[in-house]
């Protein structure tokens, strides 16, 4: 593993971004008139160079969406979006960014300096015009390139494919046609539904039967990345006794200039297999009046479908205007399992509705939920979760911990959990606390000579300890600064 | 080390501390008597720096300087420290964390270097030893589960390990058996210093059997209404606090 290790921080350690001209062909300046429809689908689904079943597809799902109206029961406020005034298919040069770092939220930069970020990677993150496509010299010890195709070959020899889904409907239609969709339906709801039909890129990942992944999968590793825009779409799909560990996001902020992000993300595990999903999700949670931030209205969930398999949901929220997310595990095969562990930050006039659904059907399935919230500033915190027992699930259990923590009191934290079992078999427990962080307790840090952000941070990390324990070690230490630095300010 | 004048503070309008004066010089440890709601830990708190109390008049020279507008933090650093009647529970952060954390924020304010690790490592097996802190202990979150003992004797490791100019040990000895006692005293005793000042704030005189002082002084109504030497807290301890309360009042 050191080995592997070392590639993962060189890769990580250079902006892979430069070579985007190297990989992706199919950007183009070009961009879809304004709003939607068939011809705007069409237009997205021939500049991919798809095959006719991916457009009718989409196309069935875009006839669905316009039956559809929108849900409004989640605890989150905003304008209506007019669908009709946004871009679906757009090359990101075509939207004006800002023309140097000097146009951009100072509050944003701070917080890059404070993660050490690189002054260019500052402007890619940023999304100043042309950051990403000025050529600078890469002074590592060998060529990126070269780390990139090392990696590819690894993963090859082992016969995992990692790639976009773009690359996966042309290369390997047999596998997506099989799978896509075949967690989270193209009718499942309103924004699964529209990225049905829009959706630009994503990931890609298949993991033969009986191989463990060999290294950790992260978008990091993605050329095009940058490009997927609001629409991504991800599947991954662990074959017989496979293992994979696919990491998400960025601890780094990022701007965008898409205000709606509607994801899907299809987890896929058959018989003894398991799948690790962990998310550090950092978007641009607007500025100090809490404007411009990024609306994550997000679909994930995961199949357990053979016997035996296993989906671990690991989420750290830190960012966003809205996030609206529940990433859900459907216990499918006998003796199945389901984790979800989540820490949501909210600071400023963030919301969050968040949480996870964990519905068993077979039989001895068992659910664990670990949620941790921190609300501060004026923000809203809601855990909403699901734990659902079907007629035949005999002997399933789930555990649930549900954690709130409020700092300051203008925010609020809400619990909304739903239970229904229809097996008289089935063991659910419920904890849930809600706590404050309390004067005394500050006063105690102060005393012993902590700040008051020092003493925040101590506690918080006290706090979501449970659940950073589950990600990987990387992204463990960037996770818990991440929180951190979300939080400054909060107190005092 | 520690001079107090006509100190007056109140909380939510109501006045507590109602012109206290007090002389600690370095070195010597004061004891405070006093009988409940007298202001003790009041005065404790005030000079720890805690927010919510208006100090409307006085002040509170440390070293020779005023620090009534100092914050807690800075005064920490400065060398006051606290033993808290009532410890504070931090949930998942392990006893040995906040040690460190704490050490460090103090050295980082006073422009030291931070400590390494073995060196930080050094000194709390040393001081944890002479007061019956175990690894295991310090292992686990903060003052969580903690029996009235540990978190005393923890307090007192805390003390050791900061090292400060005047410690103020508020009620050490509530909720403590007497072997309890025993070690939180000898763990005490073991910190004096000439270099080092106390206040020890307590209602009753059986601590000062064990943490001798040098002068002892009764607080009624939130003043300092009599000092002597040991002899007074025998007094005290034969007679109750009655004559003071109708005297105060």
């Amino acid at each position: 593993m050191p080995a592997v290790q070392e590639t993962v921080d060189q890769v990580r350690r250079i902006d892979v971004d430069q070579y985007k001209y190297g990989f992706v062909t199919e950007i183009e300046s070009e961009k879809a008139p304004k709003g939607l429809s068939e011809e705007v689908i069409r237009f997205i689904s021939a500049k991919k160079n798809e095959p006719d079943w991916m457009l009718e597809w989409r196309l069935d799902a875009y006839r669905r969406w316009l039956t559809m109206t929108e849900p409004t029961w989640a605890r989150v406020h905003y304008p209506k979006i007019d669908f009709e005034e946004l871009y679906y298919y757009a090359a990101p040069k075509s939207t004006p960014g800002p023309k140097s770092l000097d146009e951009v939220d100072p509050e944003l930069l701070a917080t890059y300096e404070k993660l050490g970020i690189p002054l260019r990677e500052r402007e890619i993150l940023a999304g100043v015009e042309g950051a990403g496509d000025r050529r600078v010299a890469v002074d590592a010890v060998f060529d990126s390139v070269s780390v990139v195709t090392t990696f590819k070959e690894e993963l090859k020899k082992a016969g995992v494919i990692f790639c976009s889904i773009s690359e996966a409907i042309r290369e390997y239609p047999d596998l997506v046609r099989k799978y896509l969709g075949s967690v989270v339906p193209t009718t499942d709801n309103f924004y699964a539904t529209l990225n049905s039909a829009v959706f630009s890129d994503g990931s890609f990942v298949y993991v033969p039967e009986g191989v463990r992944c060999p290294m950790e999968l992260s978008t990091y590793f993605r050329i095009n990345e940058r490009n997927t825009g609001q629409f991504e779409r991800t599947l991954i799909i662990a074959d017989k006794g496979a293992y994979v560990s696919y990491l998400e996001g960025c601890t780094a902020p990022q701007r965008d200039e898409n205000q709606l992000h509607a994801a899907v993300v299809e987890l896929v595990a058959l018989d003894d297999a398991e799948i690790k999903y962990s998310t550090v999700q950092n978007w641009y949670p607007g500025d100090k009046d809490g404007k411009g931030g990024i609306y994550n209205f997000v679909t994930k969930r995961g199949d357990c479908r053979g016997p035996r398999s296993k989906i671990s949901w690991t989420q750290v929220e830190t960012g966003s205007a809205i996030t609206w997310k529940y990433p859900s595990c459907i216990l499918r095969g006998d003796d199945s399992q389901g984790e979800f562990y989540s820490i949501a930050v909210s600071n400023g006039y963030q919301q969050v509705d968040s949480g996870t659904k964990m519905i068993h059907l077979g039989k001895n399935t068992k659910s664990r939920i670990i949620s941790k919230g921190i609300a501060a500033g004026r923000s809203d915190n809601t855990y909403r979760g699901l734990v659902s027992a079907h007629r035949k699930a005999s002997g399933a259990r789930n555990f649930t911990n549900c954690d709130s923590l409020l700092i300051g009191d203008q925010c609020g934290a809400h619990t909304v959990p739903y239970i229904e079992s229809k097996n008289a078999s089935a063991v659910f427990e419920h904890e849930a606390t809600t706590s404050k962080i309390a004067d005394d307790q500050l006063f105690y840090c102060l005393q012993r000579g902590l700040s008051s952000e020092e003493a925040v941070a101590l506690i918080v990390n006290g706090f979501v300890k449970d659940v950073i324990q589950q990600l990987p070690m990387e992204f463990a230490v960037e996770a818990q600064k991440l929180i951190s630095i979300s939080l400054e300010g909060s107190v005092g | 080390m520690l001079s107090i004048k006509n100190l007056h503070a109140s909380i939510d309008g109501r006045e507590i501390l109602r012109g206290i004066d007090l002389e600690v010089p370095t070195g010597q440890v004061h004891a405070i008597m006093g009988p409940n709601g007298s202001g003790k830990s009041t005065l404790s708190y005030v000079l720890a720096g805690r927010e919510g109390y208006d100090i409307t008049d006085g002040s509170i020279l440390f070293d020779g300087e005023e620090i009534v507008e100092t914050p807690a933090e800075e005064r920490a650093a400065k060398g006051i420290f606290l033993a808290f009647q009532y410890p504070l529970e931090i949930p998942g952060v392990a006893t040995m964390t906040f040690l460190k954390a704490a050490m460090n924020a103090q050295r980082k304010a006073r422009g030291e270097t931070e400590l390494t690790t073995p060196d930080f490592m050094r000194r709390v097996k040393t001081s944890a030893e002479k007061l019956n802190v175990t690894q295991e202990m310090l292992r686990r979150p903060l003052n969580v589960g903690f029996s009235g003992g540990e978190k005393k004797r923890n307090e007192i490791l805390q003390m050791a390990l900061l090292e400060p100019k005047l410690a103020i040990l508020d009620e050490t000895d509530s909720g403590l058996d007497i072997d309890a006692l025993r070690v939180v005293s000898d763990g005490v005793n073991a910190l004096r210093s000439p270099d080092r000042s106390m206040l020890v704030i307590t209602h009753y005189q059986r601590l000062l059997d064990h943490i001798v002082p040098d002068v002892v002084h009764v607080m009624a109504a939130g003043r300092i209404v009599r000092s002597g030497g040991p002899e007074l807290a025998l007094e005290l301890e034969a007679n109750g606090y009655a004559d003071y309360v109708g005297a105060a009042a």
